[in-house]
């Protein structure tokens, strides 16, 4: 496993947390989302369901995101990847599609507080108020000059995931959004 | 700031979430085609005071490119729509008729 940049990082504290996640697991999937025999190919070894346009879905062993109309990610645990990627490629057999171990390609962080839509917020040109973005939700979007993806946990607690070339960036700017006396008081 | 609904992930997108793709629905002459068409291909384009159609790509999000329609002197969209198309949709080009009366752009009206 690679050294990872973000890791050496101490959470930071500011009205928010901004912390690194351990190394997460992740494959890429694209393929024909709209083709039935491929969607009952894929059930097999997905546990949860499929999420629909813009959507994660979550149980105990995995996330899947839904990345674009032919893309999925699907996050697991880092030490199970190899294992599902072998499941996955037989369940799929001779069907069209692409399935990569990106687990090192991108990195995860964790915000939570109480204002953490509102950090978000500051960030990103999303609309978060709380009808309009809700947990279960996926949306990949632009932190600051970087793409980027996020998800909310719960009200108080969202994920970040970004490729790692631009991950102490990210660390950066999130730590500064979340600055003690930045607070902007949108939501609460 | 523009506001374009992508037609594929159909999230409300932000300009800065975007990245613009020039014209939309050129044809492309390559070899074999006579000099001014490639010219034409190359270098000619409209430049137009009102309806406008546009390719954009959805580069911070779901990654797919789209066509816009929309105004250059208001900025209003009249609308999205997929890229697999060589023509604006019927209906689209009968909401800008509404709006537009009289409207042209290259070979359409």
């Amino acid at each position: 496993m690679s050294n990872l940049i973000s890791q050496a990082n101490a959470p930071f504290e500011g009205y928010v947390t901004v912390s690194a996640d351990a190394p997460m697991g992740m494959l890429t999937l694209r393929g024909d989302l709209s083709s039935k025999p491929f969607i009952t190919a894929l059930k097999k070894s997905v546990s949860t369901d499929l999420p629909s346009a813009c959507q994660i879905t979550h149980d105990e062993k995995m996330s899947v995101a839904w990345m674009s109309p032919d893309e999925l990610l699907i996050l697991t645990p880092y030490d199970q990847v190899a294992g599902l990627q072998a499941k996955l490629q037989k369940a799929l057999g001779k069907k069209h599609f692409l399935l990569a171990d990106v687990s090192d390609a991108r990195v995860s962080f964790t915000v939570s507080g109480d204002k953490v839509r509102e950090v978000i917020a500051k960030l990103a040109p999303v609309d978060l108020a709380p009808d309009h973005f809700a947990p279960g939700m996926f949306r990949r979007t632009r932190f600051g000059q970087i793409s980027a993806a996020f998800w909310l946990l719960s009200e108080t607690e969202a994920r970040v995931i970004c490729f790692r070339s631009v991950a102490e960036f990210m660390f950066n700017q999130l730590s500064a959004a979340a600055r003690p006396g930045s607070e902007v008081d949108l939501w609460s | 700031m523009l506001i374009l609904n992508c037609p594929y992930c159909s999230v409300d997108a932000e300009e800065t979430e975007l990245t613009p793709g020039g014209e939309a629905h050129l044809k492309r002459f390559g070899p074999g085609s006579s000099d001014a068409d490639f010219e034409g291909y190359l270098f000619q384009r409209e430049n137009p005071k009102g309806v406008h159609f546009e390719r954009w790509r959805h580069a911070n999000g779901c990654g797919k490119w789209f066509h816009a329609a929309r105004c250059t002197v208001t900025l209003e969209v009249f609308g999205t729509y997929s890229a697999q198309t060589t023509e604006p949709p019927k209906n689209l080009q009968k909401t800008i008729s509404k709006k537009r009366p009289g409207w042209s752009w290259r070979e359409f009206s």
